[in-house]
């Protein structure tokens, strides 16, 4: 295996603040905090302060697959920035070559919650229709449906760092010469468990939904930004835990530090949560992007944005570099560089 | 860095197995489950885990957790907070790593595949969120250990390693995209060792999930019979101890075995069934003897996926046959599912293990539940526990959503 150059050839996201990484981009620029409504929780009056996704402005032609009309919305929100980051090509779709990398934490809970509730009322009834879409890589395997994808699909699971490795693992397939082009995407959706768990572990935590999307080549056409490195990953059972992990995926990108790069983090002004990267990044002399503090945290979908918005920066915002900064919430730090291609 | 990654230089990198650990319902280790497989004896009993009162199929190919005392790394108060999937994740990967002779304190990668991870842990959290929303007791225990990330880390703790970790949640082929995914970690000279496998422990959740779609057989598993109804679940753990040759021969490690081959392919024709004509399944076992570099009539023995379902037997016979060609060059085949049922995540692990044992100890393990010849997987099924010479295996795994994979494993000699 080699090491050639990994180019970006397109990128995609759906988040709270729209369809699209425009809107995206717009709503991190303007470092507002995006308004909160309740997620419903059984129990309580108040809810769970989430920022949601809008609905789309036009439903979009994909919804009327087979595969897609009954799906979930993770895997809407899948196939809406994978198509974004393939530049919206017309069906019918040709997938020969491509390989799909999708990274999730939480996975399809809507229907796997309400499948379960369904089992515990009375399992007799529970409803076929639903348990196929609770399988974690049921939204990787529309996505390949939909585009006609026969070669390798994987589904990874992890805390917010899945994103960042899922990258590693296109390069590494592309490198190896087992794909031509490989489409990473990550998305979550809302839904009240991890947000009441989370809940426990943060106070003031805003949970959030959406998926990011970057398509890969060894082409050096596209956006304009190549993938310099991704960091091992460090976890948090070394000494001195996240703080000491953070540290060191810090260390693993320091040539590319400076005053123009550009510093994109998974903050989200939570003293408790940011402490690792606070401590990490305090001498950071660039700009600075942290989207979930506008966006709410959507996990691995977060981490998607922070790339998403990170390689689009490094042709729109003339910058030397954009570093992806990732502490995990339970398990490992990361990091991601992005330069001109 | 992960990427850019240390050229491997020159010749390809042969992976080599050092260590391998397994636990399923024929019990802990090797030797009982060697003795198991190649006797080919169902290992299914009534379900104790959760109520299946209401439901069509009542048995499944649970495992007796040994009773033992948590490692000094672990505190008695975290070790029964636990996963059962973590535990059977922990005895499988303990048993890889004693056997590997690996020494606690560096870094070592680690590739896992599961697909419910600590489902368990998760429906005690829904239950009590919604039986007792202002009781909170406990609840933040259950959001961490129901996480495959928390059960890796618990087990690097208790083994005394840390390192990078991915998990593959690809359905049922989840255990053998682990392994094939290490096996290209360490032949493209991305890391030296990998502690690979696959994990799942059965759940309320996973098993009315099958009841409901009516894949669950009510009577037996019969894997490739004409009378075959539905697949038994089952659940355990298979973890090997992977590395490159030349670190295993510097260390002088007794060599088990060997990847040779791997091949992944998606199956875009439903969500939860094959294409009638295997065409995914055709192309991972043509990549896999492909990297290993071999024809298919040199393949000995195939574990086949065989769930006993009538739809995934017959497009899974229909792509051995074309896979190999003319019946004589077919492989003798037999599915392990009727012995410990369908392990979700930890199959394709599992029955790479059984493939190290069939070549390591030169047995074929018989395809229990087999009665009657079904024309449409017209295979050279093992229908009785035989002795046979065997240098290569190939494993199949196949799963929801298409996800498909096959591994060819060669004997160490």
């Amino acid at each position: 295996m080699s090491n050639p150059g990994i180019y970006v050839q397109g990128v995609g996201a759906v988040s709270p603040a729209g369809w699209g990484v425009a809107a995206l981009r717009e709503a991190v620029q303007r470092g507002e905090p995006l308004p909160v409504s309740a997620l419903e929780r059984p129990g309580w009056s108040g809810g769970l302060a989430a920022r949601k996704v809008p609905p789309a402005p036009v439903r979009p032609a994909f919804m009327a697959h087979p595969r897609l009309r009954r799906a979930s919305s993770i895997s809407h929100f899948t196939v809406a920035a994978a198509l974004e980051a393939l530049g919206h090509p017309t069906p019918p779709f040709s997938g020969e070559g491509l390989g799909i990398i999708f990274c999730t934490m939480a996975g399809p809970l809507n229907y796997t919650r309400r499948f379960f509730a369904e089992a515990l009322k009375d399992p007799a009834t529970a409803s076929p229709m639903l348990f196929p879409e609770t399988v974690l890589n049921a939204p990787a395997s529309h996505l390949a449906a939909l585009l006609g994808v026969m070669g390798p699909v994987y589904t990874l699971i992890g805390d917010d760092t899945a994103f960042l490795s899922g990258l590693a693992l296109a390069a590494q397939w592309l490198s190896a010469g087992r794909v031509e082009r490989c489409l990473v995407v990550a998305a979550e959706e809302l839904d009240w468990l991890p947000a009441d768990a989370f809940r426990l572990f943060l106070r003031g935590h805003i949970a959030s939904e959406g998926a990011g999307a970057i398509l890969l080549s060894r082409q050096a056409r596209g956006l304009g930004a190549q993938l310099a490195g991704v960091s091992e990953p460090f976890n948090y059972a070394l000494p001195g835990g996240a703080a000491a992990a953070m540290l060191q995926a810090r260390r693993q990108v320091q040539a590319w530090d400076g005053r123009t790069a550009l510093l994109c983090d998974s903050r989200m002004h939570l003293p408790r949560h940011d402490r690792a990267e606070n401590q990490a990044w305090h001498d950071w002399p660039g700009r600075c992007w942290s989207p979930r503090h506008v966006l709410g945290n959507a996990l691995t979908a977060a981490s998607a944005w922070q790339a998403v918005l990170a390689a689009a920066a490094v042709p729109q915002e003339a910058v030397t570099a954009a570093v992806v900064s990732v502490a995990g919430c339970n398990h490992q730090a990361m990091t991601a560089v992005w330069t001109p291609a | 860095m992960l990427f850019p990654a240390g050229q491997s230089g020159g010749a390809a990198t042969r992976v080599v197995i050092t260590g391998a650990g397994i636990i399923t319902a024929l019990g802990q280790g090797w030797a009982v489950n060697a003795a198991g497989f190649r006797r080919g004896q169902p290992a299914f009993r009534p379900v104790t885990l959760f109520d299946v009162s209401r439901q069509r199929a009542k048995v499944a190919a649970e495992v007796h957790l040994p009773e033992s005392e948590p490692p000094p790394q672990i505190h008695p108060h975290e070790w029964r907070r636990w996963d059962r999937a973590n535990h059977l994740l922990y005895h499988a990967a303990r048993e890889a790593w004693t056997q590997a002779g690996w020494e606690a304190g560096g870094p070592v990668s680690m590739v896992l595949g599961t697909t419910s991870a600590g489902m368990a842990r998760g429906e005690e959290y829904f239950r009590q969120a919604v039986g007792q929303p202002q009781d909170f007791r406990a609840q933040a225990g259950r959001g961490l250990h129901y996480q495959a990330q928390r059960q890796a880390l618990n087990v690097q703790r208790a083994l005394g390693f840390y390192g990078p970790t991915v998990f593959i949640a690809n359905a049922c082929a989840s255990g053998a995209n682990a392994l094939g995914h290490a096996f290209d970690l360490i032949r493209w000279g991305m890391a030296e060792r990998v502690l690979a496998g696959g994990y799942d422990a059965l759940s309320q959740l996973v098993f009315c999930g099958f009841d409901s779609l009516q894949s669950l057989a009510p009577v037996q598993c019969r894997p490739f019979d004409r009378r075959r109804d539905g697949l038994a679940l089952g659940e355990g753990a298979g973890v090997l101890a992977l590395e490159s040759e030349a670190q295993a021969r510097r260390r002088g490690a007794a060599i088990l075995g060997e990847i040779a081959g791997y091949g992944s392919s998606t199956d875009a024709h439903h969500l939860t069934q094959p294409h009638p004509e295997g065409d995914a399944a055709l192309r991972a076992m043509v990549e896999a003897t492909a990297t290993a570099g071999i024809r298919p009539e040199q393949v000995g023995y195939l574990n086949a996926h065989g769930t006993g379902t009538p739809l995934n037997d017959s497009a899974e016979a229909r792509a051995i046959q074309r896979w190999a060609g003319a019946a004589e060059k077919r492989p003798r085949v037999s599915s392990t599912k009727g012995v410990i049922g369908h392990l979700l995540g930890a199959a394709g692990a599992v029955e790479a293990i059984v493939c190290l044992m069939a070549l390591r100890e030169q047995w074929l393990p018989p395809n229990a539940g087999w009665e009657e010849a079904d024309p449409a997987c017209d295979l050279p099924l093992i229908t009785h526990p035989q002795e046979a010479r065997v240098d290569y295996a190939l494993s199949n795994s196949f799963g929801f959503g298409g996800a498909n994979a096959s591994l060819i494993l060669r004997r160490w000699s």
